[in-house]
């Protein structure tokens, strides 16, 4: 039987809302669709706010992503029956935490899966920079090798002290990997963290001032936006370099984009930007510069464990049992 | 020692050639029209050859030298020397091991994220304008991938050290077991390409070790398998590599080295699974000057009579 959007058919399945398609929505629909009944928002032709006036009155649990539309109190607002919300990101800037406690709907994340991609696409970046990897490869793409000869030098990675801006699962994890390769890791956190073998800065223009690289990896909140200004840029250094792998908005991007063009600092690597498709296309002419499409968890092994983790922490509401993963602020 | 005439085939290193010119008579091959009649008429004056990874001395250079004493190769591997000939004639040999081995290690890596994570290749759309007619597709994960190792020596070992912080699996080849290490050895390289989804050519190159890597051990490593190769060129049957990357029988490549530099097969332009470097595993300021220090350092200690360095023979 075919179940069409104004949901006349009956469904023993509970219900999930989900406003717009997450990443890993393939994935998802095929491997639980017989275990939950999803809410398809973007396949109605009613707009959303209708839709949800239409169909949503009874939703308990939605789906969010970090790609969908921001869960503003506006939509809480049309959600009456509301209680959970399960997010496919770690991050949890795009829900509005506040309302959520007031209503009491309760929010689970997903801190831990990407830990690894996320890391691993911080280094790599970290190492396509220092390293001229990219600019190496179109030189040799573009015949260069064998007209101009050879390639530039750059500067070694052992020894060069690695300022980690937000030391949780994925700061961490980039720090032991970076140690590997002989750099010394300091880092800014919100808190300084006891059992850690690292220097703490508590400020963040000092972090930058005696490092040679930063590496963002910290969530985006109110203290966050636009941590990194022109005064930590210019602490960072001529020969500095700066990889972001949380959020656009936690690096004033204008001011970064002047202090590259005008070699300010040293380079880039960014997989996150403020206004994401958007990148600046100053950026474009830069060889000192990676640009990720915000690929930080992008692997099938990802999708897997996430997939996993959000249908268990909907089977886990849906039964009563505690989240596996819920968001600290609940 | 401003008399002792140094032969240096191609440049090499701006700092190296500021060095020597200070201490020795600099003869800078590349400058001459006639390279034969060069050679003739300093052949008296020419008492140590610069060599690096493109260029030593074979018995041809050797033999139009009749006062050749030491060659000092800008580079680890000296594969281009013929080191028999230069035991039987008493000519020294020496080349810069430890000083590079963590640049490379970390190219090694480098290279294998680049792969794996397609940074290049997401790179360039970025740039295009791709990202805003849709995500770029899935790539693939690095950490806890195996890794296998070609060689296990200075270098072998430094990629093994990086690669276990993702914790990846650490296998090897290696003309003996070592066992003092705990990593899976494998008698065989096609064996060992059968069981890593990385493999790593880091050995030095010598007649056993030419295309070590043929279509064997690339159909061993498979669809999705990635090869770097961070060693020589002649490592790889590099027309065996460049059909199979063709035809999908090898997941990917990372290259800092070919067959015939600084030419790199034009076919393999059009791939997204191959990130292409032009050998600069070593090519860092830092680096260089110590690479650069270790030379000079080995040729005076030769003119004064005193213990080379780093001697190969």
């Amino acid at each position: 039987m075919a179940q069409d959007n104004d949901n006349h058919t009956e469904s023993q399945l509970p219900q999930v809302l989900v406003l717009r398609q997450p990443g890993c929505w393939t994935m998802l629909e095929s491997n639980y669709s017989h275990k939950f009944n999803f809410l398809k928002a973007w396949d109605s032709p009613l707009p959303q706010d209708q839709f949800l006036a239409g169909h949503a009155g009874s939703v308990q649990a939605l789906l969010s992503s970090s790609i969908g539309p921001p869960i503003t109190a506006n939509i809480l607002g049309m959600l009456p029956s509301l209680k959970v919300i399960v997010t496919t990101s770690a991050g949890l800037d795009h829900v509005d935490l506040p309302k959520c406690r007031e209503r009491g709907v309760v929010v689970a994340s997903a801190p831990k899966v990407h830990t690894h991609d996320v890391a691993d696409l911080a280094v790599g970046l970290f190492l396509d920079v220092m390293r001229k990897i990219s600019a190496g490869d179109r030189y040799v793409r573009d015949r260069l090798w064998a007209s101009r000869g050879e390639f530039s030098l750059v500067s070694k990675i052992g020894g060069k002290r690695v300022g980690i801006v937000g030391l949780g699962n994925i700061g961490l994890e980039v720090a032991k990997k970076l140690e590997a390769f002989g750099c010394s890791i300091l880092y800014n956190s919100r808190k300084e963290k006891p059992f850690v073998p690292y220097p703490f800065y508590s400020n963040i223009c000092e972090l930058a001032l005696n490092s040679d690289a930063l590496i963002i990896c910290c969530a985006l909140t109110a203290e966050t936006h636009h941590l990194i200004n022109n005064k930590v840029l210019l602490a960072l250094g001529r020969d500095g370099i700066i990889v972001n792998v949380g959020r656009g908005a936690i690096i004033d991007e204008k001011e970064m984009v002047q202090c590259l063009v005008k070699g300010e600092i040293g380079g880039a690597g960014l997989d996150v930007f403020e206004n994401e498709p958007q990148v600046p296309k100053e950026l474009f002419p830069l060889d000192n510069v990676v640009l990720s499409p915000h690929n930080g968890p992008c692997t099938p092994e990802y999708f897997m464990d996430l997939c996993e983790l959000v249908a268990g922490n909907l089977a886990a509401f849906f039964s009563n049992r505690p989240l596996l993963s819920p968001a600290l602020d609940n | 020692m401003e008399s002792v005439g140094v032969l240096m085939p191609v440049p090499m290193s701006p700092y190296l050639e500021q060095e020597l010119e200070r201490r020795f008579n600099l003869l800078k091959l590349w400058t001459a029209p006639e390279k034969a009649e060069f050679l003739k008429a300093h052949s008296g004056a020419i008492r140590a050859v610069i060599g690096n990874a493109g260029n030593g001395a074979d018995v041809g250079l050797i033999e139009a030298l009749p006062e050749l004493e030491i060659i000092a190769s800008f580079s680890v591997g000296i594969d281009k020397v013929d080191l028999d000939m230069c035991r039987e004639k008493g000519i020294r040999v020496t080349n810069t091991p430890d000083v590079l081995t963590d640049d490379v290690a970390d190219l090694a890596i480098g290279l294998a994220l680049a792969v794996l994570r397609r940074l290049c290749e997401a790179d360039g759309y970025v740039r295009s304008g791709g990202w805003k007619n849709g995500d770029y597709k899935l790539t693939t994960k690095f950490t806890g991938k195996t890794v296998g190792i070609i060689g296990l020596g200075r270098i072998g070992k430094a990629v093994a050290k990086r690669a276990e912080a993702f914790s990846c699996p650490i296998a090897y080849y290696s003309r003996t077991e070592k066992p003092d290490l705990q990593y899976k050895y494998y008698p065989s390289v096609v064996e060992l390409a059968s069981n890593c989804d990385i493999l790593v050519v880091v050995c030095p190159l010598t007649q056993e070790t030419r295309h070590i890597i043929n279509r064997e051990v690339i159909d061993a490593l498979g669809p999705m398998g990635i090869l770097i190769n961070i060693g020589r060129g002649p490592h790889v049957d590099e027309s065996e590599l460049v059909s199979a990357l063709l035809e999908g029988r090898l997941g990917g490549a990372g290259l800092d080295v070919y067959e015939n530099e600084p030419d790199v097969p034009g076919q393999l332009f059009q791939l997204e699974n191959v990130v292409l470097l032009p050998h600069v595993g070593s090519d860092t300021v830092e680096t260089d000057t110590a690479m650069a220090d270790l030379v000079i350092g080995n040729l005076e200690a030769h003119f004064l009579n005193k213990p080379l360095l780093t001697p190969v023979v």
